[in-house]
Order: C-alpha cells, then sequence, then structure tokens
C-alpha cells in the first residue's frame, strides 16, 4: 500500500490534517498505517546525492571503526555497554547502509532506521568530541531525520509537533490573541505584588525583546510572570512580540527542515519589526540551538548570525548579577548542596559553560559539578525530542540511569536545570527511580533570593 | 625487478599517493557547504581558524584530550603505532641512500638501531590493536575484514622491512615483499579509508571551525577537547 491517511510523506500543514492525528489516540492508527508505508527510493537517493556532501561522506568513509565513541555514548552506558549502542555502529548500520545500498532500501529498513535515530540517540553531540577524527555522530543522526521525515517514517508525536509550527508557529496551537492575552492575565495577576509590573507587548525600540517557550505559556504561564519579575527588578527595558515570540522547534527534531525555516523567520521578523538592541530567551536549550545557532542557516542568512544579537537566559542571568542589576540577599542563597544540569544544546552546542558558572557562584554556597561537566557532560536523556515520544519511552527511563547516576554522585538533592528538555528528564527520572531529588529553573530560585529595592515593594495598606 | 620496483613503479606510487592526497583535499574543501554543513565558514574565518587549531592541535597531543586520557591503553597503542609508522621510512638511512640515488635528495637519518626499536613498535602495537578489535564486544561488531585487510597493509611493510633488515632467510624474498607491500602502502592511503592520512586533519579543521565559529566559540574561550 502506498500513503496512509496519517501516515504518509506529507507533512501538516492544515488543522483539519493536525485534529486528525491528534484524533489517533498514541498515533495507534499512525503506526498500523506506517506498516505498509512504501519508500520512494528515487526521491530517496536523490535527495542523498544532493545534500551528502563532502563532510558527512568523508565521516562516514574514514571511521576507522576504534570504537572509542562507545563510552560518551549515555544510551552504551545505560544498556550495560550493548555493542548494538555504540554511536558508531547505530549510524553505520543505519546511514552508512541506506548510502551503501543507493537508497534502495524497504520499509522495515526504514522503520528500523526511525527507531535508532529517534530512540538511541538524543543528537546530543558528546560523541562527535570523543572521536579522533571528530566525527559527529549526532549531526548525522539529525541529517538522517531529515531523510526519514521526507520519507513519512517518523514518530507521530513529531509529525504532530512539526504541523503545529507550520499552522501556529508555535510547538503548540496558540494564537496571537491567546498570547497576548496570556501576557496581560499574568501582568494584571502579578500587579499587587509587584507595583507597576508589565508584559510590553510590541514596544518598538527597547533594550530586550524576549522569547519563549509555547508551553510557558501553555502550560506554565506563572513562569512568564516570573520572567517579568525579574526583567523589572532589574529595570530593563523590554517587550515580548505579538508575534514570533516561540522560540523551540519540534520540527528541528522532526528534521522537517522547511518547518524549521518557517518558524526562526517568523521570530526574525520580529527581530527586524520591533528593533530591540537585542534578543533573550528563556530557560530552554533546543529553543536557543534552534533559533540562535542553528536557525540562521535555515533561513539562509550566509553570516550565521540572528538579525539582533540573541542570548540565552543565564547570560542575561550572569551579566545582571555581575553588573548589580540583580543583587541576591547573601542571606538566601542556596545553602544545601546544589548541581548543575549543563544542557547540551547551549552548553556543548554553544559554549556557555561560564554564564553558568557566575550565576551559580552569586546563588549557591555549595556548589558541585556534576563529573564529567561542562561540555562534557551528559544528555539529560531527555534530549532530541526523546521526552515526548511514546514509541521510545521505555528506552528513555532506562537511558534516565546515567544522568541519576550522576546527580547522586554530587551528593545534592537539588538540581539547577535552565532547560525544560533537562527540567523535564530529570523531573520524570525522579517520578521513575524515586532517589529523593529537586529540580529547578533559575527564575523561581532568583525570585526568592534577590534583593528587592524598596519602590518596588508593594506599598502597605 | 628490484630496479622496476625502486624505479618507474616507485615513481608511479609517489604519483598516486601525491596526487591523490591533492585530490581529496581539493575534493573535500569544495564539498563544503555553509548552508548544509550550517557553518558560515567565510564571513568568521579568524574564529574558524581558532577553532581548526585547537581541534587539531589537542588531538595531535598525546593525552591532549579528554577522549585521550579516558582511553590510556588505547591511546598509547595509536601514537605508538603512527609515530613509528610515519617516521621510520621518512627518515630510515636505507629509504634515504634510494631516494638520493634516483633522485638525488635525501633527508636526516635515524640511527640504525632506532629505527629497529621503531618498527618493532609498530609490529607490537598493530598486533594489539588487531586483538583489541577481536577482545572487545564494542569493537568487533563494528569490525569488518576491511578493517583486518588495511591493518595488514599498513603493518606488511614493517614487517618484511623487519625480516629484510635481519636478513632472516632469504634478504631478497623480504625486500622484495617489502617494496611491494610499501608501494602498497603509499597507493592505498589516497584509495581507502587509509586516507585518514589527510582526513583526520580535514575532518578535525572542518570540526573545529564548527565549534570556533557557530558552537560557542564566539562566545566562550573555546572548545576544551
Amino acid at each position: 500500500m502506498p500513503e496512509g491517511k496519517l501516515c504518509n510523506r506529507t507533512p501538516v500543514n492544515t488543522e483539519e490534517q493536525l485534529h486528525a492525528l491528534l484524533a489517533d489516540k498514541s498515533g495507534k492508527q499512525y503506526y498500523e498505517e506506517m506498516n505498509h508505508l512504501n519508500v520512494d527510493t528515487k526521491a530517496l537517493w536523490a535527495t542523498i546525492q544532493k545534500t551528502l556532501k563532502s563532510r558527512l561522506k568523508t565521516w562516514l568513509e574514514i571511521c576507522a571503526h576504534c570504537g572509542m565513541c562507545a563510552d560518551s555514548c549515555f544510551f552504551y552506558l545505560a544498556n550495560k555497554k550493548d555493542p548494538k549502542q555504540v554511536p558508531s555502529y547505530k549510524i553505520q548500520s543505519t546511514l552508512g547502509e541506506l548510502v551503501r545500498r543507493k537508497g534502495q532500501v524497504d520499509n522495515a529498513f526504514m522503520q528500523k532506521v526511525m527507531d535508532v535515530a529517534w530512540g538511541k540517540c538524543t543528537c546530543c553531540n558528546r560523541c562527535g568530541m570523543y572521536c579522533p577524527f571528530g566525527i559527529d555522530m549526532g549531526v548525522m543522526f539529525s541529517y538522517l531525520r531529515g531523510l526519514c521525515h521526507s520519507q513519512g517514517f517518523i514518530p507521530w508525536e513529531l509529525k504532530i509537533g512539526a504541523g503545529m509550527h507550520r499552522i501556529y508557529r508555535a510547538q503548540m496551537d496558540i494564537t496571537t490573541e491567546d498570547w497576548v492575552d496570556t501576557c496581560e492575565w499574568m501582568a494584571e495577576e502579578y500587579e499587587d505584588d509587584w507595583p507597576g509590573l508589565t508584559i510590553p507587548v510590541d514596544v518598538a525600540g527597547a533594550d530586550i525583546m524576549y522569547t519563549v517557550n509555547a508551553r510557558e505559556p501553555k502550560h506554565y504561564p506563572e513562569d512568564l510572570a516570573e520572567a517579568a519579575i525579574l526583567f523589572h527588578v532589574a529595570g530593563e527595558n523590554w517587550t515580548v512580540p505579538s508575534e514570533g515570540w516561540e522560540e523551540t522547534s519540534l520540527a528541528m527534531f522532526a528534521g522537517d527542515w522547511e518547518a524549521c525555516k518557517l518558524q526562526v523567520e517568523s521570530v526574525y521578523d520580529a527581530m527586524k519589526r520591533l528593533q530591540a538592541k537585542r534578543m533573550v530567551v528563556t530557560e530552554c536549550g533546543h529553543a536557543y540551538r534552534a533559533t540562535v545557532i542553528e536557525g540562521p542557516y535555515w533561513a539562509g542568512l550566509p553570516n550565521g548570525q540572528t538579525p539582533i544579537p540573541s542570548f540565552h537566559y543565564v547570560e542575561w542571568v550572569a551579566e545582571a548579577l555581575k553588573s548589580g542589576k540583580l543583587k541576591i540577599d547573601p542571606a538566601k542563597k542556596i545553602k544545601e548542596p546544589v548541581t548543575y544540569q549543563d544542557s547540551c544544546n547551549y552548553i556543548r552546542n554553544a559554549g556557555l559553560k561560564d554564564a553558568a558558572r557566575t550565576i551559580m557562584s552569586y546563588i549557591a554556597e555549595d556548589f558541585r559539578e556534576m563529573s564529567p561537566c561542562k561540555e562534557h557532560n551528559f544528555c539529560c536523556g531527555g534530549g532530541g525530542g526523546m521526552n515526548g515520544l511514546g514509541r521510545y519511552r521505555k528506552e528513555r527511563n532506562n537511558g534516565l540511569k546515567v544522568k541519576r547516576d550522576q546527580i547522586l554522585a554530587t551528593g545534592s538533592n537539588l538540581v539547577v536545570a535552565p532547560c525544560h528538555n533537562c527540567w523535564d528528564a530529570i523531573r520524570d527520572l525522579e517520578e521513575v527511580y524515586r532517589v529523593g531529588i529537586r529540580w529547578s529553573f533559575l527564575k523561581p530560585l532568583l525570585i526568592s533570593m534577590i534583593e528587592v529595592p524598596e519602590h518596588l515593594k508593594p506599598k502597605e495598606e | 625487478m628490484y630496479e622496476f620496483l625502486t624505479g618507474p613503479m616507485l615513481i608511479l606510487t609517489f604519483v598516486i599517493f601525491f596526487i591523490g592526497i591533492i585530490w581529496r583535499t581539493i575534493w573535500y574543501f569544495r564539498g563544503l557547504s555553509w548552508q548544509l554543513d550550517r557553518v558560515a565558514y567565510k564571513p568568521h574565518l579568524s574564529y574558524g581558524i581558532k577553532g581548526a587549531l585547537r581541534s587539531v592541535i589537542f588531538w595531535l597531543l598525546p593525552f591532549g584530550t579528554r577522549s585521550w586520557r579516558f582511553y590510556p591503553g588505547t591511546t598509547l597503542l595509536v601514537f605508538a603505532f603512527h609515530i613509528g609508522l610515519l617516521f621510520t621510512p621518512v627518515f630510515l638511512k636505507a629509504h634515504n641512500i634510494i631516494l638520493n640515488e634516483r633522485f638525488g635528495i635525501s633527508l636526516p637519518t635515524l640511527p640504525e638501531g632506532l629505527a629497529d626499536a621503531l618498527t618493532l613498535m609498530v609490529i607490537i602495537s598493530a598486533f594489539f590493536l588487531l586483538l583489541r578489535r577481536i577482545a572487545y564486544p564494542q569493537h568487533r561488531i563494528i569490525t569488518t575484514a576491511y578493517d583486518y585487510l588495511l591493518l595488514l597493509i599498513a603493518a606488511a611493510p614493517f614487517i618484511t622491512g623487519f625480516m629484510a633488515f635481519h636478513q632472516v632467510l632469504n634478504y631478497q624474498f623480504w625486500l622484495i615483499a617489502h617494496i611491494i607491500s610499501g608501494e602498497v602502502f603509499l597507493v592505498a592511503i589516497p584509495l581507502t579509508k587509509l586516507s585518514h592520512f589527510i582526513g583526520f586533519f580535514l575532518s578535525r579543521i572542518q570540526l573545529g571551525m564548527d565549534y570556533g565559529i557557530k558552537r560557542g566559540g564566539m562566545k566562550g574561550k573555546g572548545m576544551a577537547w
């Protein structure tokens, strides 16, 4: 059978298609249809020939099969050193094989590829740091996901997620109106405690254009209020765009490069429209990676830079603490042992380790590094979209063991995790393994320990 | 036979070797795409060069990277193997005598005892690299017949050279076998995945530029390999 009604090679572009997919609980029918989806081998090979250039070809060819990538992979470690989890094996038996067969592969092969590309790799890029040749298998798996996407072999949730971006320019069904309403609502909600608190929408020429992860307005609107409070206390001249406020990209996890482009362009349009001095994004790793690190290339910006300088939330916090815009009450610093989860997306893949250390030096009395840490830290276990994929829940939960043990080894029960994916993964690892740890974004911690200037405090009745 | 192998055949070998290496290098750089690789190579070239240098230099130093330190045994084997592999043939006295006879050029040479030790080092480390492939499941699973063949191609000139130097049984046999296997090795470098001879540098430069330009090099202090 060729393409199914839900599982096919056509991306989701209409609400009707989206609702049909959402109505299919857990993707039951979707995955059933996938069993019959044929592979357009001609198109697949044509895509490979057009996009597999010297970098990837060389990586596939010169791999010395030395196995030095093995211990770099947290899935390999979590699966009791199963040789089938060696990154080199995973990529050679999927992308490598696909290229050797010149795209002449069948349905079963593509399903296997999908299960490896999403179920055995989070694209954390750690293996690339352990290969003497610099073969970055995370990059190759991301490329492979794009090939899978073009053939319709992608996890159900990511087909929906990429569709959301195509329709709403957000990973969730939030309209411009919903977003602006949420901003107003949150400002009103917290106004009594924080006199003068506003969430300015579409103010041109502000110092900071703030952007978020759609989960915040949808599920944790207080996060938006907390961001507003911290900007307010720091005296920042800031704004949010009414459109182009969403920085995440499930499309990136899906390998839907066209949707990736549409999504980041909505943010770049906002940057150009509002002409803020700079952009700051919320505590999300992949949002920063997608919009700031990879996005300019999807959008075809040859200098690889966003239209205005862009910063991750940890950079802004580190700067606000250093410059004294935010002052920590020494009595309220974190006293207990606390560790920091280095997100692959903005630490390993964007070099922001020092900002994180600066923050911890201001807020914690007993900061304990994980081992390994910084660029060498392990993925939380939920990256690359893995947290949200029902099909690979077992693999995900198993992989969380590595992070669990890393956290426990620090002797701290509190993990600062300024990344939505990491935050979720650590929450889930506590739910699965019950080791008695807590986890937090920076914003609530900072609000609980900043010194608030007199004039910003509510007037006593 | 000897005249032919060290005359026209040697010239042909060098031609294939050098042209192959040059061609690979040109092909690699021409195939880089700022948009597909997602690295703005040209607009930020100075950051790229810095990243590339870090990426190559740290990896050329034994124990210079976390990965080299993580696998100390492998690191010793790999460096012993490659140092012997690269230095012995280039600075061997006998080779430079031939070079001088044929082409009128020669390089400084190693004392014979040292050259002999380096040769042994290559043979021994090759043997352990072979064992490593067989012994460990995480290496066995990715090892193919091609990997064994390449290890043989790389080690053969050293084994035969060692036998010839020590005149084991039939000197003439080992000498001819040595020249042939040496020429096979040189030709195999650009034509097989022994092309990591140059590919190591190309790939490391690329990833170094990637980290130097895109993945943090312009904000942080550079990747701590």
